[in-house]
């Protein structure tokens, strides 16, 4: 059997692929759906069409996919076995990323809500 | 064990087939490891980011009686600032695309654009800090604006650094041609530069967007 070439076994992030056409492709791509992503983002804050409570939810899943978006044709992340590494490493950050995230805000939600407190400590408003 | 040709004893070998990682072909080379290892680095840079961001999300109501985010963001200017940095990013891809192809006029043309743009971003945040420190916003005036100043003010630092280390490019590219260490360091680069534009997503949405919902 013949040995594969290393440099096709794996790629480094952000590294160019293939043909000037279809990497320009790539980028132009990225860039219409970042573009539709954002304006769809700031016309759901804009609006009233929608309803209220779910509006700031369904911002986070705009961000989300746009940062998607960003990774796939801006970063050239893909599932390829090239590409192992890259998301393996990927895949631990936005673990720890959320787990940072969601933590500090759901404990800190609920300290802040059941710390028995006169009204004018609430919010930490006698911090200075 | 006395030809190099000769499996080694120990670990899996599955020659020919998929590659296990203990292959015998030795280490992965440079123009993988150096932009692996810059690809970590940019994501410990957004463990960082997630602190900031939930510091930021625990502190947003802690106002203090001072002015809160509905009264002093403007989504107008984060709009312009949005798609300046997006634009920005595009062109750095542009100006990889170039490179690779070793067309030095365009890709100092592009890296020009991508600073100018990521300049514009700076600009609008610089002009934004001033005028809310002028109407008494200062980072000091409440545990709200503390957060905002830090997190936002981060992203900001982060781009200065980006707008230097693309003019330093620039000159490298000028002066030793596009060398393979040089375009390692290119690669970095962008890498760099489309992580900040992630991270801005994120805070047009959590800061500007969410901010000043009705």
């Amino acid at each position: 059997m013949t040995e594969p070439d290393p440099e096709r076994l794996n790629v480094a992030p952000g590294a160019p692929h293939d043909s000037m056409l279809s990497e320009t492709i790539s980028y132009v791509v990225g860039l219409g759906l970042a573009l539709l992503l954002t304006g769809i983002s700031f016309w759901v804050a804009s609006t009233s069409v929608l309803w209220g409570p779910g509006v700031a939810t369904g911002l986070v899943v705009l961000a989300i996919a746009q940062m998607g978006v960003h990774l796939v044709f801006f970063l050239h992340i893909t599932s390829g076995p090239d590409n192992t590494n890259n998301v393996l490493a990927l895949a631990f950050g936005v673990l720890i990323v959320f787990l940072v995230m969601i933590g500090t805000i759901w404990i800190m939600a609920h300290m802040n809500a059941n710390m028995a407190a006169p009204s004018d400590l609430m919010n930490l408003q006698m911090q200075r | 064990m006395t030809a190099a040709s000769e499996a080694p004893a120990v670990g899996l070998t599955h020659q020919g087939s998929e590659d296990t990682g203990l292959g015998q072909r030795g280490p992965a080379s440079k123009s993988i490891v150096v932009p692996y290892g810059f690809w970590l680095f940019v994501l410990s840079d957004m463990v960082l980011f997630s602190a900031l961001f939930a510091t930021y999300a625990s502190l947003v109501h802690a106002t203090d009686g001072g002015p809160t985010t509905n009264e002093l963001f403007h989504r107008n200017l984060v709009a312009i600032e949005t798609v300046a940095l997006l634009v920005s990013s595009f062109v750095c891809g542009l100006a990889m695309i170039t490179a690779k192809r070793a067309n030095m006029l365009w890709t100092q043309i592009w890296l020009v654009v991508t600073a100018l743009l990521g300049l514009v971003f700076l600009s609008i945040e610089i002009y934004e800090f001033a005028s809310m420190v002028a109407e008494g916003a200062p980072p000091q005036r409440s545990a709200f604006l503390s957060a905002f100043f830090t997190l936002v003010g981060c992203h900001g630092a982060h781009v200065t650094c980006g707008l230097l280390w693309i003019g330093t490019m620039m000159a490298q590219i000028w002066a030793k041609g596009f060398q393979p260490h040089i375009m390692r360091r290119l690669l970095c680069l962008s890498v760099f530069w489309h992580a900040l534009d992630i991270i801005w997503v994120a805070i047009f949405t959590i800061v500007y967007l969410i901010g000043t919902l009705p």
